[in-house]
């Protein structure tokens, strides 16, 4: 090192960077960051064209919406690229991988390392938007052109909100100059973890999806079209937004329940009530859309339901990002941030419902439907549906509100308070669920409802037997829900062996969720009522017993993986079961992280966690036995591929092009409801 | 305008209402670290017992002087062993003196449970039934406020001290209290 220094002179870290700067791959970063800024440019071109091109008539520039939203798309796809390649290289003078990374970290979580923080989440955001709004670009061609061009406006403007976000106020390409780190500080390790690899993005598909509802509502309230045609158009898009939202919610449950290792799988954490809540609406939302569509009715409740939806998505970025609410699971936290996205939402979200205010037609009920018609299962499902959101929202921002009240005191509102009206609440829909398959538009025949009422008969009795026999005592909240699961299933299943012929793809969706919903509300309830656990301290040698079956401590020993070093128990049950929890202490932050050791079964799982070493050669343990908690993913996969299903029915594409032909049709066939 | 009408701009109201709420929870600001109503007041008067050594007894003026920590510990709280190494680092890195107020705890034990671990403490003030936990709005073990010079309370964090919130919240308020503190003795 003596004799030659640079000519700038300085310290070895002055050397180190300008070593690095003279590494011509660090320029990757710097050719990310640029591209993104060309994306905003082009999302601005994109909102103008479309809103421009649809209010002046200009063919031209509503046709050059498509190029524009391929480009953003690219442009945004390219700086992801970037600043993954920058992870996997290891370059920390990138601000975000020195946070979030390190040369220790497996590879592939080195690749999920680019979204397991806020900046690079949200890139992952503003990539899913530009990937939405390519889709509708590229299916739209049926769309009327003012009204194709008013949707592409709107979904450029909503994402130069999003990018402007990201590149003033998170921006993931931020540099670390001169002083250029030697090691990262390593991923959390909460996050290091197959399920946090696929549940932001499918989370995130889901949340921006409904952005696509949001910009055919305004569309529609711009052009004064809110009709059957508005809503045949929304269904598939709002269909595929809410499946894969609920595949993100699913995945996020069970990696509550694997990884946080105290065997939950739901919190009513501000954070999952933040994606709950829109998924409920959405949910609300494909049902009252199928009103709309078939009916013509429910128009100004439906645009609102699709703005109102899009809005919690909103708001639930917003509560995760700006810390205003306290949870387990703000990893990135930022008051200024949370600022710049309550101004977005205010934009967003005000001005759709300004426009609402002046154009949304007004709510006349001069619709005849009769007592039990479909109209009226539809009309009880969103009532329940949006009570069930209120109540979330009410119970969520609650302890805010009592905050800024008092001014200064703190409370908190627990999961009693939630299970304490939610459960109820999902207790009246599944009954109402249950007689969704038989009921008809405008008045469902006496017969048919005679008919379900033995089904109920047949079902309940099924259902109360399987949960006694199941769990061998008498606990009423898991036999009501077994009862009313199985009539659920046993109404459809009879509805669809009657219907042989008819089966389109939108009812057989519609079966598949509904039968998942039952599936799910099996999970939830048996598992709730019927686990059981015991907290033991146990040396090498000692045997419990939990849930009928022995639990021996066959042996204690450390292991190292690669970057962490672990306590790990061996634990060996009466029936030839291995489980081997560990307690594990990562190298880069010191963190310590309970690995809990799962043997999953489709009639419950067994879950082992370490607790504390009280002794030399003794530990805390805790060992559960969670009965049929896999039916509640299971459940949630269900619903989610009954959406796929009945968005791919070829209906709504046949009949949307006919209607952009002509007048909007009155009335469909059978109905995908 | 149509009572229809004034319907639809309902939505519109409520949202209002959601977004002024929400502006709300961030002026409170970052409510979660300031939580106590004694912020900026003094420290309460207090004459208790240490848990050993001279002098047998301390009181507020003891807390004079200096910038402190103080640490509202026991030995049944189990977080309180998980702070305790943290709290021996911050004390021998940068020198500050830290007291203990040993709460709602059996002498003995506490005396055993130092001597097993190690003492980073100035000196353990005894507050056996509590009283000056109750003047201090204590949640439960362990809390820890930061005191200035002049025995005013300048923050509070509720539950452990870690490496993250030392970093992040604790030593920034430490550091610039230290700094007025010497400008103000140059002056």
């Amino acid at each position: 090192m003596e004799g030659k220094t640079p000519p700038s002179g300085g310290s070895g870290l002055d050397r180190q960077f300008l070593n690095r700067a003279r590494d011509e791959a660090a320029v990757i970063p710097e050719i990310g960051h640029f591209a993104v800024v060309a994306a905003l440019v082009t999302a601005a071109s994109l909102a103008g064209a479309g809103l421009v091109g649809a209010a002046t008539g200009r063919a031209a520039w509503v046709d050059a919406c498509r190029g524009l939203a391929a480009a953003q798309a690219g442009l945004i796809l390219l700086g992801f690229v970037l600043l993954t390649v920058t992870f996997l290289r290891d370059d920390f003078s990138v601000e975000l991988a020195a946070a979030h990374s390190n040369t220790l970290l497996p590879w592939q979580y080195k690749f999920s390392a680019v979204w397991g923080n806020h900046e690079g989440s949200f890139l992952l955001w503003t990539l899913v938007m530009a990937g939405w709004t390519l889709a509708v670009a590229l299916a739209g061609g049926r769309l009327e052109q003012a009204f194709f061009g008013r949707v592409m406006g709107v979904l450029g403007l909503l994402n130069v909100g999003f990018l402007l976000f990201l590149l003033l106020a998170s921006n993931p390409f931020a540099r670390l100059a001169p002083f250029v780190p030697l090691e990262g500080n390593d991923l959390n390790p909460l996050l290091q973890d197959f399920g946090q690899i696929v549940h932001p993005p499918m989370l995130y598909v889901g949340y921006v999806g409904f952005s696509v509802a949001f910009a055919f509502a305004v569309a529609a309230l711009l052009s004064g079209r809110l009709d059957a045609a508005w809503a045949r158009w929304s269904r598939p898009w709002t269909n595929v937004a809410w499946a894969f939202q609920t595949v993100g919610i699913a995945l996020g449950s069970w990696w509550a329940y694997y990884e946080l290792g105290w065997g939950g799988w739901w919190f009513w954490d501000p954070v999952e009530n933040a994606s709950f809540m829109p998924w409920l609406a959405g949910t609300a939302l494909v049902h009252s859309l199928a009103v709309t569509e078939k009916r013509g009715a429910f128009k100004s409740w439906t645009v609102l339901l699709a703005i109102a939806t899009f809005s919690l998505c909103l708001v639930g970025a917003f509560v995760v990002r700006s810390g205003v609410l306290t949870s387990v699971h703000a990893f990135a936290v930022d008051p200024e941030r949370g600022m710049f996205l309550l101004i977005l939402l205010a934009v967003a979200v005000g001005g759709a419902l300004v426009l609402y205010a002046m154009r949304a037609p007004a709510i006349r009920s001069r619709l005849q439907y009769g007592g039990l018609s479909r109209e009226l299962l539809l009309l009880v499902n969103n009532l329940l549906l949006v009570a069930a959101v209120a109540v979330i929202f009410i119970y969520t921002l609650y302890p805010l509100a009592y905050e800024a009240a008092t001014g200064g005191d703190r409370i908190s509102v627990g999961p009693p308070y939630f299970n304490r009206v939610f459960v109820p609440l999902m207790f009246v829909l599944a009954v109402f669920l249950a007689l969704a398959p038989a009921a008809r538009w405008k008045r469902t025949p006496l017969t048919v409802l005679r008919r379900i009422g033995v089904l109920f008969g047949i079902g309940a009795a099924l259902g109360a037997v399987g949960s006694l026999l199941l769990g061998g005592v008498l606990k009423p909240g898991a036999m009501l829900a077994t009862a009313l699961a199985t009539w659920i299933v046993a109404t459809h299943v009879d509805d669809f062996r009657k219907r042989r012929g008819a089966r389109p793809l939108g009812y057989l969706g519609m079966v598949t969720a509904h039968v998942g919903f039952a599936v799910c509300m099996v999970g939830v309830a048996v598992t709730s009522e019927y686990s059981e656990g015991i907290d033991a301290r146990m040396s090498v040698g000692e045997s419990v017993e939990v849930g009928g079956v022995g639990y021996t401590l066959a042996a204690l020993d450390r292991v190292r993986g690669p970057n962490y070093v672990a306590d790990r128990a061996v634990f060996e049950t009466d029936d030839g079961v291995r489980l081997a929890p560990e307690k594990r202490t990562y190298f880069a932050r010191g963190d310590v992280m309970t690995e809990a050791a799962i043997r999953p079964g489709f009639f419950g799982d067994r879950y082992v966690t370490l607790g504390e070493p009280v002794a030399d050669d003794a530990w805390g343990v805790r060992i559960e036995h969670k009965p049929m908690v896999r039916w509640i993913w299971l459940g949630g996969l269900l619903m989610a591929f009954g959406g796929l299903v009945a968005m791919a029915d070829g209906r709504y594409r046949r009949l949307a092009s006919r209607d952009s032909a002509s007048a909007p049709a009155g009335r469909g066939g059978a109905q995908p409801a | 305008m149509t009572r229809a009408r004034a319907l639809l701009a309902l939505p519109l109201a409520v949202f209002v209402g959601i977004v002024l709420l929400l502006h709300a929870g961030f002026g409170l600001g970052r409510a979660d670290l300031l939580p106590s109503a004694l912020l900026g007041k003094p420290f309460p008067d207090f004459d208790l017992p240490t848990l050993g050594g001279e002098p047998a007894s301390r009181s507020r003026a003891d807390l004079l002087g200096k910038v402190r920590l103080v640490n509202v510990w026991a030995t049944w709280c189990p977080t309180c062993a998980a702070e305790h190494d943290e709290l021996a680092g911050i004390a021998a890195e940068t020198g500050i003196g830290i007291v203990g107020i040993n709460y709602k705890d059996d002498p003995n034990a506490a005396r055993a449970w130092l001597a097993q671990r190690g003492d980073p403490y100035r000196f353990h003030i005894v507050d056996a039934n509590g009283d000056l936990g109750v003047d201090l709005g204590v949640y439960g073990a362990p809390e820890t406020f930061v005191v200035d010079a002049d025995g005013v309370i300048r923050f509070k964090q509720v539950g452990a001290v870690t490496a993250e919130t030392w970093r992040d919240s604790i030593a920034p308020v430490v550091v610039s209290l230290r700094e007025a503190l010497i400008q103000e003795r140059q002056r």
